[in-house]
């Protein structure tokens, strides 16, 4: 049962290195804006579209 | 490429316009103007017709706007977010934003000119940031200068507006960054702290384990107390600092009693703590905080003059030009506005003619002529030639500014509302500590043992966490439903204001009127013939006062005829000749001197035509009221005391009086300041007040007021500094969005009701010293689930809006 310890440290540091990277990306001010980049993904398919031809 | 011919109108190929009669026609595309077509050249030179594609007609005819002011060392080191040698950046506001097709090209600059290193758009806030080489001046090779920037803009139809706000305003980060980290620190301990609780729960006590999840549990309850919960310390710091109670207070001693309590279990007592119920709770809360904080990015309610004034203004010194930001200007100054700009202070016109639009000020669509000598108020817009004044006084000094310098904007406006949660805060705090007390005392005499374990329960279970979670979730809910009915709130404790206050407040022109420049409509005995049109056309042409303008544009300025013996009378009308053919315009008397009454329809100011000595008719020009609004004053007045403010003459008292009923409830020919003064008067008399206006001349009403509503025909528009933003078509719903904020209210007092029940279930177990973590970990996530479900079902729930049963206009 002693495997408990360390399976329980190993949980906590991955679900702190998750935390931080949440804690990095809104300092990043990734989240700042959510709308622009649903339209932004639109119009550079457009762009790929019409380079082809 | 196909041309658009919508009923047999020729619309633009870049900006969708519809096209006059000189169009341009250039590879089978339509232009209304060489604006146009220069930028779609613009664009198809640089392979950038996507633009096209993504949306038809997307374009913004080009305006042209004077950026003189960008070439200011201060104004640009004021704007620019970030300079070194090299690069600068700089973040501009375009209103025009508004397609995907914006974004294509806003974000696409760097293939215009290659100075232009990148820039990003953000569509919501109607931002674009653009990092570019920047020059000092024109001279340098590499490198364009913000002017050089700003102008390229233009003329692409993205004209960017730079005002005095802009350069005041702090770069402040966006207050939903540290509140939504807290809710993911708050998260992720609640459910870590879940997960170590749950042998606790299951009843495998082996001590081994039982320490170690108790100190991770304490580890993880740190930040939850400490950083997310951060903004109850300073909440309620700050309300005792004003020695107020406020609803934040039981909360934080709910939470702190639970930790510290918590923390000496697990260090000293082998017991488990209530940490789960404490970060759960937190959790929560925060979340109802997020959810409430629903704010209109492209909205600001917090605008003053200074974001409706230019940056700076040119300066004529000693026979030269030169550009000074607008509050160095001093008395004594001599200023030059060109066409399209705004005048920034009080001054005397010496020179040039003046055509001054004060739309903005009083939400009124007529311009006036001013000559020489005359006196300038701040705030209008001149169209015409370049005209030169003197300043009369500073712009924080001038007659419309200096409403700002009034108390109403100084102080952090106290709401004196009493809200619902104040109540409880205060009442419930002082019941629910005098509680704790007596049976802590009773333990004290009975079983000292328990005497702690009670009186922390108490303090842990009556916390009114569930007031706290249905308040967000429904005003919240509430201000998201109004938002879709074009009803804006600055903030959901502005709904409680709005259900608080009895009278109402209205301004007439631009609030109950429509100030969207109608036309004249003819009202003749018979179809003027191509002839006769040019010649009133003609005669109206010489002419500058307000309803021959308006008579101009309705014959769309086509007057070109050189006209004989033209004489303006002034009260009267005009008169003029042509081949001896004899026109007359003006009023009644002056048009028709044998008295015969006509018969005019409606209220409004009347010009009457003859031609030739014969009668023809007149043009009408009536004060148009918003669709509905008689309907919608009538459901006020049986809730509501209804005022009348308005700036104009009494000319209509007659038939506003029947809208107002009571003596004393219309005024006219009100100034900004007794508009203010008129809502201070109100409150002082122990009225709750709500002002309805528009313009800058109702700001200090509007901020004056306990709840102050902007009505504007576009949200994009400048509306001054208001607690809620109507559209204007919406304004006949106004009784129904103050029926549905006492609902939402009702809604809250309910919740409160059931959670009163739960917290007397959990208080049986309190004061007999036994809560155990298991009952207040079950207790607390179904009593903030069924406020949620209260809140968020039973404001979704109810019928909004008559939008089925339209009004019946006016």
């Amino acid at each position: 049962m002693q495997i408990i310890f360390l399976m329980i440290g190993i949980s906590l540091i991955v679900a702190l290195i998750f935390l931080g990277a949440f804690i990095w990306s809104m300092q990043n001010g990734q989240n700042d804006d959510l709308f622009t980049p649903a339209m932004r993904i639109l119009t550079d398919a457009e762009i790929s579209k019409s380079e082809k031809k | 490429m196909k041309t658009l011919h919508i009923e047999n109108m020729i619309a633009c190929y870049h900006c969708g316009n519809e096209c006059l009669d000189n169009h341009i026609h250039t590879e089978e595309k339509v232009f209304c103007c060489e604006g146009c077509k220069t930028v779609f050249e613009i664009l198809d030179k640089n392979n950038l017709c996507n633009y096209y594609d993504l949306e038809t007609q997307a374009g913004i005819s080009p305006g042209n706007a004077h950026f003189e002011f960008l070439d200011s060392e201060q104004v640009i080191n004021q704007l620019l977010d970030f300079k070194n040698e090299e690069i600068g950046k700089v973040t501009f506001f375009i209103p025009s934003i508004h397609c995907s097709s914006c974004l294509y090209l806003l974000e696409n600059l760097y293939k215009l000119n290659t100075d232009i290193l990148h820039s990003t758009v953000d569509f919501l806030k109607k931002q674009v940031s653009v990092t570019f080489r920047i020059s000092v001046n024109e001279e340098e090779k590499t490198g364009i200068t913000l002017r050089q920037l700003a102008e390229l803009l233009t003329s692409l139809g993205y004209e960017p507006l730079v005002s005095l706000n802009d350069v005041v305003k702090n770069q402040q980060m966006p207050s939903s960054r540290k509140l939504i980290t807290q809710i993911g620190v708050a998260g992720f301990c609640a459910g870590n702290i879940m997960l170590f609780s749950f042998p606790e729960y299951l009843g495998l006590n082996d001590p081994d384990y039982q320490y170690l999840f108790g100190y991770l549990n304490i580890a993880l309850a740190i930040p939850v107390v400490f950083y997310s919960a951060s903004d109850y310390f300073i909440s309620v710091r700050n309300s005792l600092k004003n020695k107020r109670i406020n609803i934040d207070f039981p909360i934080l001693l709910g939470i702190l009693t639970a930790f510290l309590r918590g923390t000496y279990e697990v260090l000293f007592s082998h017991g488990a703590g209530y940490f789960d119920s404490l970060s759960g709770l937190v959790f929560f809360l925060l979340i109802g905080k997020w959810f409430q904080e629903k704010t209109y990015s492209f909205l600001s309610f917090e605008r003053d003059y200074k974001s409706f004034f230019p940056l700076a203004v040119t300066r004529i010194k000693q026979a030269s030009e030169e550009f000074v930001a607008v509050n160095e200007l001093k008395e004594g100054d001599k200023i030059l506005i060109r066409n399209g700009e705004l005048i920034p202070a009080d001054s005397l016109l010496y020179k040039g003619n003046a055509q001054i639009d004060y739309s903005f000020v009083t939400g009124e669509s007529k311009s006036e002529h001013k000559n020489p000598g005359d006196f300038l108020y701040a705030g209008g817009r001149h169209t015409g030639e370049k005209i030169e004044m003197e300043v009369l006084k500073s712009v924080s000094q001038s007659y419309l500014t200096q409403l700002w310098n009034n108390d109403a904007f100084q102080k952090n406006s106290q709401s004196p509302v009493k809200t619902f949660s104040g109540y409880v805060a205060k009442y419930f705090t002082i019941a629910v500590l005098i509680l704790a007390v007596i049976v802590a005392l009773y333990w004290y005499n009975h079983d000292t043992s328990r005497m702690w374990n009670a009186f922390t329960a108490i303090l842990i279970i009556a916390c009114p966490c569930a007031l706290s979670l249905s308040y967000p979730f429904a005003l919240g809910n509430s201000l998201r439903k109004m938002g879709k009915q074009h009803f804006y709130l600055k903030n959901a404790e502005t709904i409680e204001t709005l259900t608080q206050c009895d009278s109402i407040v209205f301004d007439k022109t631009g609030t109950l009127t429509s100030s969207n420049g109608d036309l004249p409509a003819p009202h003749f005995n018979r179809i003027l013939s191509v002839f006769e049109e040019m010649f009133v056309a003609s005669l109206v042409s010489n002419s500058t006062h307000p309803v021959s303008m308006k008579i101009k544009k309705l014959y769309h300025d086509k007057g070109n005829i050189t006209l004989e013996n033209f004489r303006e009378i002034t009260g009267k009308g005009l008169e003029a000749t042509y081949h001896h053919h004899k026109i007359k315009l003006g009023s009644e008397s002056f048009v028709i001197p044998t008295k015969n009454a006509v018969k005019t329809e409606g209220n409004g100011s009347f010009t009457h035509l003859s031609i030739d000595g014969v009668y023809v008719g007149y043009y009408a020009l009536t004060n148009h009221y918003r669709k509905g609004v008689a309907e919608m004053l009538a459901a006020l007045a049986k809730t509501h005391e209804l005022f009348l403010l308005s700036g104009d003459n009494d000319a209509e008292r007659n038939k506003l009086s029947a809208w107002f009923p009571g003596e004393n409830h219309i005024f006219f020919e009100c100034k900004p300041q007794q508009k203010l003064d008129f809502i201070k008067n109100l409150q002082f008399s122990g009225k709750r007040v709500i002002m309805i206006g528009d313009g800058l001349n109702d700001a200090g009403a509007l901020k004056q007021a306990d709840a102050g509503i902007a009505v504007t025909d576009n949200t994009l528009q400048f509306t001054p500094s208001s607690d809620a933003i109507l559209e204007a078509d919406k304004l006949r719903l106004l009784p129904d969005f103050l029926k549905y904020s006492k609902f939402s209210l009702k809604v809250i007092r309910f919740s409160f009701l059931i959670s009163l029940i739960y917290n007397f279930i959990g208080l049986s177990f309190a004061v007999s010293g036994t809560l155990s973590p298991v009952v207040a970990a079950i207790l607390m996530p179904v009593s903030s689930a069924t406020m949620l479900l209260i809140a968020s079902v039973g404001t979704n729930f109810r019928y909004f809006g008559n939008e089925d049963q339209p009004f019946q206009s006016a």
